[in-house]
């Protein structure tokens, strides 16, 4: 589904990442884990085509898509969603949603502001689709609050319903339970395997070890900017190099 | 939606029956001035309320307009209903090519490239003597004609003027609730997400900067058909600074909002006239008092106020 290969970044004289490679198969979980600046946000920025990475590759579906800007990706059906929710604050719920259906629908700037008969179908449908994601993700009865007066747990399913508008295949969350309570994170967990079920694929970085060995089918560790291990979710909690990361070593 | 329509359907009636209103010539001069403004506001705000983008040369596009149409009808004798779309696709086209490169650019460095550009055109209109007629003006543009009926007196020019302005106003209402509109407003608030939903900021941000002055040069254009008479002045970047505060004053992002900041801005002056030179106080008095205590602009700060009268109306805890 995803491959990385020989992903490094260099910020000014720091190497962020170092020859970074694994790859993705469809239909997994894959937690992505590792300790605070081991290089986790930067290689999600890379893969979606925030960042332009200083050397590797990212082949998507079996496509080269290095370097692609992330409008481009969202169109090669993967999405993201971000640490710091980036939701539109001043638009409603529903509007929130609906931007999320942009590359499912072509209205032009014209068509729109003289109303042609196609363009209004074409709202109606867009409309409804965001409608259906509002709940699936369980925010229905907020649709016309607006955004940036949600909580922050209401938030994150809203970036989540946004992204799922997409109509992904593979989908990328940065840290989705951070900020979260513990029931808000038992929701998230139920609602990430359902996503998974539809068929899409799920590529979290995330700090809640309990929410990563419960949902990941495989996990990805990084360290310093390098892969230290990749493996089940038991294998990982078995390697003497994960658990050196994580608690230090003796040397 | 129905609200909408309705919100309208209203404003057109009173747009419609102001005339008999106000049946004084000269408001009804000032009034085809709201008119104008109102398009221009809306123009400017559907980059700066809308997009988030600022341009502090609008007052340039407007320029091009009046002086493409006012040459085109002059010297090359032109019609005027043919001369103002070529003007219009002009200047839009223009602002298409320049929009990439420009429009790069974010916050201060947007504002200062826009203000060169303004300027720029400005100091075009002022030394092309044998073209614009340099700093003297351009004079004998023909006014619009229709069926027989020449646009020459200010009530023509009203209902000419503000059935410009209301298809103005519906397309742009149009626009700001469609997917387009949505996907600018989404650039505003956090470009990058909407990046990622696969909205393509950059090519999004040059239509809407190129639409913007195209509404801009038709505002423009008729200005020229209906003063008959244009000159540099009216086109610098005083003019961009008072579009700019229109709009603000009007509310960001609300096309109503538009309409009321262009009519408080151009009509306050004419009601100033008696406080002799105190009316420059006044004015600035009044803009520092809405960006204060209306930082939303009329159109949510009126509501707002009323909200609150009404509430220590009733007497239930308010502030003071």
């Amino acid at each position: 589904m995803l491959e990385v290969s020989g992903i490094t970044q260099i910020f000014g004289g720091v190497t962020a990442l170092d020859s970074v490679s694994f790859s993705i198969r469809k239909g997994d979980i894959t937690g992505v884990i590792g300790p605070n600046g081991a290089g986790k946000t930067t290689l999600f920025n890379i893969i979606t085509g925030i960042y332009t990475q200083s050397a590797g590759t990212v082949t998507l579906e079996g496509k080269d898509v290095t370097g692609l800007p992330p409008e481009k990706l969202a169109r090669r059906a993967m999405v993201r969603t971000f640490q710091n929710i980036e939701l539109f604050g001043a638009m409603t719920v529903l509007e929130n949603v609906m931007v999320g259906m942009h590359t499912k629908s072509t209205s032009g700037l014209l068509a729109c502001a003289l109303k042609m008969p196609w363009s209004i179908t074409e709202e109606h449908r867009i409309c409804a689709g965001a409608l259906k994601w509002l709940d699936f993700t369980g925010i229905l009865d907020l649709a016309d609050h607006t955004a940036g007066s949600l909580p922050f747990g209401k938030g994150r399913l809203l970036e989540i319903a946004r992204a799922l508008a997409v109509g992904p295949r593979i989908i990328l969350m940065d840290e989705p339970a951070a900020g979260l309570n513990s029931q808000e994170t038992l929701g998230l967990a139920s609602l990430i395997k359902r996503i998974r079920d539809l068929g899409i694929t799920v590529v979290l970085v995330e700090h809640d070890m309990e929410l990563v060995m419960d949902i990941c089918d495989r996990i990805v560790v990084l360290n310093l900017g390098k892969k230290l291990a990749e493996g089940t979710p038991r294998e990982i909690q078995e390697s003497p190099e994960v658990i050196a990361a994580y608690l230090g070593d003796d040397d | 939606m129905k609200r909408d329509l309705l919100l309208f359907i209203g404003f057109s009636l009173l747009v419609l029956l102001a005339p008999q209103l106000f049946s004084g010539g000269y408001l009804m001069n000032v009034l085809v001035f709201v008119g104008i403004n109102t398009m221009l506001s809306i123009a400017l705000n559907l980059l700066l309320g809308y997009a988030g983008q600022i341009s502090l040369g609008h007052a340039g596009f407007f320029g091009l307009g009046a002086y493409l149409s006012g040459i085109l009808t002059t010297t090359y004798a032109l019609d005027p209903w043919f001369a103002m779309p070529l003007a219009a696709a002009v200047v839009g086209g223009m602002a298409f090519l320049i929009g990439f490169p420009i429009l790069k650019l974010k916050g201060h460095y947007l504002a200062m490239a826009t203000l060169g550009l303004g300027i720029i055109i400005y100091i075009v209109f002022n030394e092309t003597v044998e073209l614009t007629g340099g700093p003297s003006g351009l004079s004998g543009i023909p006014n619009l004609k229709i069926a027989g009926i020449t646009f020459d007196s200010d009530v023509k020019n009203y209902y000419l003027i503000w059935t410009a302005t209301l298809l103005v106003m519906i397309f742009s209402l149009n626009l700001a609730g469609s997917r387009v509109g949505r996907a600018l407003r989404a650039v505003h608030d956090s470009e990058v997400a909407a990046r990622v939903l696969g909205v393509n900021s950059r090519i999004l941000k040059v239509q809407i900067f190129a639409l913007s002055a195209v509404i801009s040069s038709l505002a423009g254009s008729l200005y020229a058909h209906t003063m008959t008479f244009i000159s540099p002045a009216s086109f610098g970047f005083n003019f961009s600074i008072e579009l700019l505060t229109m709009v603000v004053i009007g509310g960001l992002g609300s096309i109503y909002g538009s309409f009321l900041g262009a009519a408080l801005l151009t009509l306050l002056p004419e009601f100033l006239r008696g406080a002799n030179d105190y009316d420059i106080i006044i004015y600035g008095g009044l803009l520092m008092v809405m960006v204060m205590y209306m930082p939303g602009g009329l159109v949510r700060g009126i509501p707002s106020l009323y909200r609150y009268l009404v509430k220590s109306k009733k007497g239930e805890p308010g502030h003071a």
